[in-house]
Order: structure tokens, then C-alpha cells, then sequence
């Protein structure tokens, strides 16, 4: 797992250290498009109100199932909704679960493995089996249930990722703590009488973040996907709020009468999820010591 | 390897019980009452007494939980609110299909990924080389339900090539219902897969033995795939057995989407008609499987590299 699309492409090209990362990001073709296809969700997010002409929830059986055209780029969902509006609203659905929800994840992930790093061998132990445990819930198998006990929600679309992605970070923050806590700078801070509080908080955390925050921002495509396919299954945002997965879902059972929704109800997903990928892999790329510069194999 | 598979089951087994922990902790704790959700919103509070006192949710929790270990460990899951069916039979009586479609892309996964790995590793840089880095990374990323319906529209109700509906009636029939849902749940693992082995064919390239061996001039033919091949492939084992749990997921979504029985399929039926015993027991039944698969392969990784043995050993 250390090769990548990027890095092929950049096969014996020499790149001085000094460049600064956004621009190296941004060098690479696949960092390039990336970034472009984020920057087209993010947009679409911000300015839905001002780009979508028709509104994303008023219904008008007449125009049910219209093809594309000028005035529905999309063309219309089953019930003469305009699914071009609905997919740009959608994305604010998207984007702001897999940004705060991963936002979350570290959040706890990190603590509880500084926690366990820094911890007794007891705690860790115990920590440890916590973390392998949730990890091996498969995640729809684990939606479906918490669903089943809290219904579909918002707040349940989040638990489920942070359920699914944290025990991770907390295993790689527990790693990195521990190979940090006999480093001579920690045992200086603790002879001067530092408490453990600000041991973690001042010298381990800021030397473990980096990595994290570059895996976090890869796993943001997966928890894309989470989102939608929990809203596909009508265990996440209720109707008629339009997610991406809530308009695949209508979409979904008409797929006989019309292409149409279902069409843009999974275009939106492609294309954030590549956007993020290409992103988060330019992004590990430009971070990465070992492949910043010099040689590439 | 005794000791090595000695502790990693005493792992698993502890890992298991924390598994049914969690789920108790889920259940019993989470706020909201499991049994005001299994009757619906317009049970009448004397009913949801009753069911109360029948679930035992009456009980102190250091008892409720006793008896959760108890009955779950003894593979009582419950009885189907509907047809008063054990679960655990009901399940095990599913479990088939969906290990067909797991299985069936797992043979995707196994036969386009390695191939692709195997040639980009060869060439590396190459256009061929580029190309599948730049596929692979792009089927990884999107998420296996979009390709399911999209492969739905396109080849079955577009193209009219493969069914739609249902998992087929005799062996060829299933043989040709499986091809789409097992290729849609396969194919980001196709592009995983293909990643992995390129990378550690790569690693393992430079290592002594491999230039030892070239020294004696053996044919690069040779060198793939007797020196190279059978160590570089050993990562790739272990994402598999960690992927069947992840196909597990994505396989709830083929099933859904090409109406196929399986576990998924059931779990989700479960949830509309509120048939809350289903649910519990699948989740345990899946994770309990998936420990057992990952289990195997670590033991299977043990088994055919010595230093993994070691590692456990802290």
C-alpha cells in the first residue's frame, strides 16, 4: 500500500524540496483534478440557493420523470421534483456529516488512543479490545442495527461513522504515543514535574496530529459513502430533505419508468468521492517524507 | 505456532466477548426503550410494560447482562416476531446465498487484481502501469451500491444481458445471476487488490534473495513467480480476509438492489416490519463470522511466514 496513481504518473521527474505542498498538490495531474472536482461540490454546496432556479422540495406530478433540458438539467424525480436543485442541496447534506463526522472520529479516536498510549498496560489492554471490537462490526451491519434501536437520523448516520472510523485513529494515535513516550524530550518535561494532562496535550499531540489528519482526510470519500448508502437504505436523513442516497433511493424504485434519478442521484457520489481521493492521495503524496521530492520509484 | 495460535484464538475469543458487550451496551443503554421501538409509536404503554417485563428490561442491568452472555452464548438469539422461528436458523438457512455472492467476488477480486498487479509491477511506469493505478484508484473510491445500480440500469434493464431479480434456479442459472452483483461488490477489491501486490512486488524486488537469484541468471519469468510472487503475495491475504468483512457490507446492498435473498436482504426486510431479534442476531451472527475469517487468515499468514509468529509475542 505504499504506491500510488500520483506518484506512477511522476516516474523519474526530480522536484526540489522548497516547492511549497499546495503547489506540489496541485502539480500533479490527479491532485489537479481532484481538487477541481471538491471545489465543484463545495461550490455547489455553498451557492445551491443561487445556482438551482426551481426548489429542491416543491412537488409537481405533472412534470414527473422529465428528461433533461434547459430548464431541469437533471431532468425531474417521481414526483416533478427538480433533481438538479436536489442533488445541489444534497451536498450540503454530503458534505457537512462527512466533515463534522470525521471531525468527531479523530476528535474521540485520538483521545482514546493518547489514553491508551499514555495510559496504564491495564487501560491499554482494555482500550485496545474496545477498539478491535467496534472495528469488527460491518458497518452496514452495525447502521442497520443502531437504526433499528435509535431510527433513521442524522445523528445516526454520524454514530456509525464514528464507530466505523474511530477505533483506527485511536490505534494508530495509541502507536505513535507509545514510541513517544520514552523520547528524551517527554522524559525531560516529566522530570521538570509536568502532570500527564499537559504531557499529551503539549508535546505528543502536536507530533502525532500530522499523519492523522492526512488519513482522516482520506477516509472523507468513505464516509461519503456512508451517508448516502445509509440514506439509500432510508436509515438517514428522512423526506423529503434531499441527500444524495434519499434521491438514488426514489430514483431507485422507478428505475424501470425513468434512467434519469438515479442517474443524479449517483453522479454526485462519483464524482465526491473521486474528487476526495485523488485529493487525499496527492495530499499524502506531497506530506510523505519519503516521496516528497527526490526519487520516485 | 502452537503458542501463536493459542493466543491469537484467545484473542479472538476476547474480542467476541466484547463484541456481545457492545451490543448489550447498545441495546440496553443506549437512550430509548427497545421495547416502546419494537411496538411502533402508537403502542399503548401497558403493552410496552408487558413486553418490558418479557424482555427482562425490568431486570437490574448486572442480571440482564448475565443472562444476555448466557442466551447468546448458547446460540439462543430469539425467535422471529413472525413466524416464531429460532434466528439462528434462520440465518444459518441464509447464509449460503450471501457467501455465494461474497465468494463470488472475492474470485473477481483474486482473478482480474492479481494479473493487473503482477503486469504494472513488471513495467512499472509504464502507460499499461498508469493506466490501472489511475482505474484502481478510481474504483476504490466509489462506493460499491452506486456501481451495483448503475451496473442494474446499465446491463440489465439498458442492455437486457443479465437478469435483474432473484438469485437463479439451477447451477448455471445462479452461476449467471451471481456475474453482476459479485462483479460490483468486487471490483473496487479488484482495484485494491491490483495496488497491493504492484507495491509489494515492487518491495520485494529489491531485496538479496531476489538479486541472488538474478545473478544466477535465472529467467525473470522465473523470479516472479518463485522468488517474488510467494512473498509479495502474503499482504494481500491478510486484505482479503479483513475485506470479506467489507464485502459483507456491500454485499447488504447487492442483495438489496438485485433483490437477491441473503442475510442483508433479511436484516433489512427485518427493520421495515420492526422485527427486532433479526437484527441483533445478524449483527452478532456477521461479527462473530468475520473475527472467524480473520482468525483463519492471520493463522494462515502465521503459518506461511515465520516472522508474523513473533510479532505477537509482546
Amino acid at each position: 500500500m505504499s504506491d500510488t496513481a500520483s506518484s506512477a504518473s511522476g516516474a523519474a521527474a526530480y522536484r526540489p524540496r522548497g516547492r511549497g505542498p499546495l503547489r506540489r498538490i496541485l502539480g500533479e495531474p490527479l491532485g489537479g483534478l481532484g481538487a477541481g472536482l471538491v471545489a465543484l461540490a463545495v461550490l455547489g454546496a455553498i451557492f445551491a440557493g443561487v445556482i438551482a432556479v426551481h426548489d429542491p422540495i416543491t412537488i409537481a406530478p405533472i412534470d414527473r420523470f422529465l428528461a433533461p433540458s434547459g430548464d431541469h438539467p437533471f431532468g425531474t424525480d417521481n414526483l416533478g421534483r427538480d433533481l438538479f436543485a436536489r442533488v445541489l442541496f444534497g451536498s450540503r447534506i454530503a458534505l457537512s456529516v462527512s466533515l463534522g463526522a470525521t471531525f468527531l472520529s479523530l476528535l474521540l479516536g485520538v483521545s482514546a488512543g493518547l489514553v491508551a498510549g499514555y495510559g496504564p498496560r491495564w487501560l491499554d489492554n482494555g482500550l485496545l479490545l474496545v477498539f478491535d471490537a467496534l472495528k469488527s462490526f460491518p458497518t452496514v451491519m452495525l447502521a442497520l442495527f443502531l437504526v433499528t434501536l435509535t431510527g433513521p437520523s442524522l445523528q445516526a448516520v454520524v454514530l456509525v461513522v464514528i464507530i466505523a472510523n474511530a477505533p483506527s485513529y485511536a490505534r494508530m494515535a495509541r502507536t505513535q504515543t507509545m514510541s513517544l513516550r520514552h523520547a528524551e524530550f517527554v522524559l525531560a518535561e516529566q522530570s521538570l514535574g509536568a502532570g500527564a494532562v499537559r504531557i499529551i496535550s503539549t508535546h505528543i499531540l502536536p507530533n502525532i496530529i500530522g499523519p492523522l489528519l492526512i488519513v482522516a482526510s482520506m477516509d472523507i470519500p468513505v464516509v461519503v459513502a456512508i451517508e448516502a448508502g445509509m440514506s439509500f437504505l432510508g436509515l438517514g436523513v428522512r423526506p423529503p430533505t434531499p441527500s444524495w442516497g434519499s434521491i438514488l433511493n426514489d430514483g431507485f424504485s422507478y428505475i424501470r419508468e425513468s434512467p434519469w434519478p438515479v442517474l443524479a442521484g449517483g453522479l454526485p457520489i462519483i464524482v465526491t468521492t473521486l474528487g476526495f481521493t485523488f485529493l487525499g492521495e496527492a495530499l499524502r503524496d506531497a506530506f510523505d517524507p519519503k516521496r516528497s521530492g527526490g526519487e520516485k520509484r | 505456532m502452537l503458542t501463536y495460535a493459542v493466543k491469537r484464538l484467545g484473542l479472538a475469543l476476547a474480542v467476541v466477548g466484547a463484541v456481545i458487550a457492545v451490543v448489550f451496551v447498545m441495546i440496553y443503554v443506549i437512550p430509548g426503550d427497545p421495547a416502546a421501538v419494537a411496538l411502533g409509536p402508537r403502542a399503548s404503554p401497558a403493552l410496552v410494560a408487558e413486553l418490558r417485563q418479557r424482555m427482562g428490561l425490568d431486570r437490574p442491568l448486572p442480571i440482564q447482562i448475565v443472562r444476555f452472555y448466557g442466551s447468546v452464548l448458547s446460540g439462543h438469539l430469539g425467535n422471529d416476531i413472525l413466524s416464531n422461528e429460532s434466528v439462528l436458523t434462520i440465518i444459518l438457512g441464509l447464509m449460503p446465498h450471501t457467501l455465494r455472492l461474497i465468494l463470488g467476488a472475492m474470485s473477481w477480486s483474486i482473478l482480474l487484481g492479481i494479473p493487473l498487479g503482477c503486469l504494472s509491477a513488471m513495467r512499472p511506469g509504464s502507460i499499461f502501469d498508469r493506466i490501472t493505478a489511475v482505474l484502481s484508484v478510481s474504483v476504490i473510491a466509489v462506493p460499491a451500491f452506486v456501481i451495483a445500480i448503475y451496473a442494474l440500469l446499465i446491463f440489465s434493464i439498458g442492455l437486457h444481458w443479465f437478469p435483474a431479480i432473484g438469485a437463479g434456479e439451477d447451477p448455471m442459472d445462479e452461476l449467471y445471476h451471481l456475474v453482476l452483483p459479485s462483479l460490483a461488490i468486487g471490483l473496487g477489491w479488484v482495484g485494491y487488490i491490483a495496488r497491493m501486490l504492484r507495491a509489494s512486488i515492487l518491495d520485494v524486488q529489491g531485496e538479496n534473495h531476489v538479486r541472488t537469484a538474478r545473478a544466477f541468471g535465472l529467467s525473470e519469468r522465473k523470479i516472479v513467480f518463485d522468488y517474488v510472487l510467494r512473498i509479495a503475495i502474503l499482504p494481500t491475504l491478510t486484505v482479503l480476509g479483513i475485506g470479506i468483512g467489507q464485502m459483507l457490507s456491500s454485499a447488504v446492498f447487492a442483495e438489496i438492489v438485485f433483490a437477491r435473498p441473503g442475510i442483508g436482504k433479511l436484516v433489512y426486510d427485518a427493520i421495515i416490519t420492526r422485527n427486532y431479534p433479526i437484527v441483533t442476531g445478524t449483527v452478532l451472527v456477521t461479527t462473530a463470522f468475520f473475527v472467524l475469517v480473520n482468525l483463519i487468515a492471520d493463522l494462515f499468514i502465521a503459518w506461511l511466514d515465520p516472522r508474523v509468529r513473533y510479532s505477537l509475542q509482546r
